[in-house]
């Protein structure tokens, strides 16, 4: 489904990305792990074309070269930020009514998901907690009914309990076919809900790994 | 459907039929009808209170205050080129009006409309920018169609400016109540873009713009689109700035006719669209006075209550007594 090959990006002078490529497919959850400054984000980024890159990245055969990130958003794919984007000035209902495509989730099972944000509807984005906040980037990629899920960090500074609802919303995402790329420096988590690994290291995918604890070993957790 | 999607689809329907009101929301839906009709009824007596000339003047910068503010509030860009569309239109209202002698209302639609067209170019390569480097721009171009209206003589009168610009209703008292229904058309049509799904994802933009390109929007598109709209604002108050002077003068093009409008904007409140008027009600009559009085120095008095609004009322006049949120 996505596709990454030869994919190299920089901060100036500064590579952070050499010739990094993976693949996850329908329905796949991937975790990509690495330390902090490896690269992680930057990736996800690349692939969204928020970030400068070359290389080739095709989301179903689809080559987004070229493609800017509104094109790619279009084509299918989803970003949920580690800073979880929520507006400031938009409340919950406005903010999941904002994506130009609404074709995935109906508001009713957003809402049935996230009761949380079924409370909080009427209230501003911003005075949601960490984990509704987080909740809300999901809720709206999954509204916009994107194929394939990028999501950076998302059980960053929850509560367990939050992070086991991320967990199921991501298993439930991925039983309707949805492949989600997961940058994760919980690698508990990442070990419940990942299908495979890809560990970053020096910009390059040094192992990949099915879903078992070797890499988990390997890391030393 | 399982029992707790049944138990959504209940709360669901419950929270959407019509139940006692909260007393909150049901006290500010007044305020707010109340504060409309003060505001009507205030527009309605002005020439009454003040000179006929003035309060058309107030009208026209609050139009030009709204469009500022429309970009400023809204999308988060700074124009200090505004005066290119405003002038711009000025002229255009007046060449229309002298050489095919149209009404004054087509004439200044005639206006907004050229200014709507030259926005197209200028914003499609500024809105490419952001923050200093789009209000550069933007006084860039602005300073660049002063000079051609300068040189261009034999069309705007050059330095002289546009004379005698006909106009059928030649009292200003009874022409403020005739371009009343324009500026109303126009603040509608600000306040509708704002509360539109549109104004929404402009506000999405504003606050951050890559996470509204990876929801699928056309960051560049929205923004020349809401930059073209409030130049047709702009273009609207400067035509009627036009037909109200009855001359066109070198100066609506020159970048202190944007730099007046944006300290009215930040006078009456960024991003509360009804600031603008304020702060134009506020700025065009306190000149007004002081020009009265024989004070020359009027741009150090607009100046110091810039500085103070800046340093001790950051949201503005309507902001600090209105804004919630």
């Amino acid at each position: 489904m996505l596709h990454i090959e030869e994919l190299s990006a920089s901060y100036g002078e500064a590579k952070v990305l050499t010739s990094a490529g993976l693949s996850v497919a329908q329905g796949e959850v991937a975790t990509l792990c690495g330390r902090n400054g490896a690269g992680k984000t930057t990736l996800l980024r690349c692939v969204m074309g928020l970030h400068p890159g070359s290389g080739k990245v095709s989301l179903n055969g689809t080559d987004l070269r070229g493609r800017k990130p509104f094109e790619r958003a279009r084509l299918g794919l989803g970003w949920v930020p580690d800073d979880r984007g929520a507006y400031a000035t938009l409340t919950v209902a406005e903010s999941l009514a904002l994506p130009p495509m609404r074709s995935g989730w109906s508001l009713e099972q957003i809402y049935e998901a996230f009761p949380n944000l079924y409370a909080r509807r009427g209230s501003m984005s911003t005075k949601l907690s960490g984990g509704e906040q987080q909740m809300l980037a999901l809720a709206r990629a999954l509204r916009m009914g994107s194929r394939v899920l990028l999501c950076d960090e998302p059980t960053e500074g929850l509560s367990p309990l939050l992070v086991q609802r991320v967990g199921e919303i991501l298993r439930q995402a991925k039983q309707q076919g949805i492949a989600v790329l997961l940058v994760e420096q919980n690698l508990h988590f990442a070990a419940e809900v990942a299908d495979s690994y890809y560990l970053l290291a020096s910009g390059r995918v040094q192992q990949t790994s099915p879903a078992d604890k070797d890499l988990l070993t390997y890391l030393g957790v | 459907m399982t029992e707790s999607s049944a138990l959504v689809a209940q709360e669901m329907a419950e929270a959407e039929r019509p139940g006692p009101e909260p007393r909150g929301s049901a006290l500010r839906r007044n305020a707010r009808w109340l504060l409309l009709a003060a505001a009507v009824v205030f527009a309605l007596w002005l020439p009454f209170g003040l000179y006929p000339a003035v309060a058309v003047e107030i009208l026209c910068w609050a139009l030009f205050a709204v469009a500022i503010d429309l970009l400023l509030g809204y999308v988060g860009l700074m124009s200090f080129g505004h005066a290119a569309f405003w002038g711009t239109s000025a002229y255009a209202t007046g060449l229309v009006a002298i050489h095919w002698g149209l009404p004054f209302p087509l004439a200044v639609l005639c206006g907004a409309l050229t200014a709507t067209v030259l926005a197209v170019p200028i914003g499609y390569l500024a809105v490419k920018r952001t923050g200093i480097y789009f209000a550069m721009v933007t006084l860039a171009f602005a300073q660049m169609i002063y000079v051609v209206a300068n040189k261009w003589s034999s069309l705007t009168g050059g330095e002289n400016g546009l004379q005698s610009v006909p106009r059928a209703i030649t009292d200003n008292f009874y022409f403020y109540y005739a371009a009343l229904p324009i500026v109303f058309g126009g603040l509608f049509l600000a306040w509708r873009i704002v509360h539109s799904p549109f104004g929404r994802v402009l506000v999405a933009i504003r606050d951050n713009p890559s996470r509204a390109r990876a929801l699928g929007y056309a960051v560049h598109r929205y923004k020349l689109m809401a930059f073209m709209l409030s130049a047709f604002l702009a273009g609207l108050g400067g035509g009627l700035f036009a037909m109200g002077h009855r001359f066109v003068s070198l100066e609506t093009l020159h970048w202190t006719t944007s730099g007046k409008a944006v300290i009215i904007v930040v006078l009456g409140g960024i991003g509360t669209l009804w600031g603008g008027p304020l702060g134009a009600a506020a700025i065009v009559r306190l000149e007004d006075w002081l020009s009265f009085s024989g004070f020359e120095q009027i741009g150090l008095v607009t100046g110091g209550i810039f500085v103070l609004t800046v340093l001790l009322f950051r949201r503005g006049v309507w902001g600090t007594l209105f804004k919630r949120r």
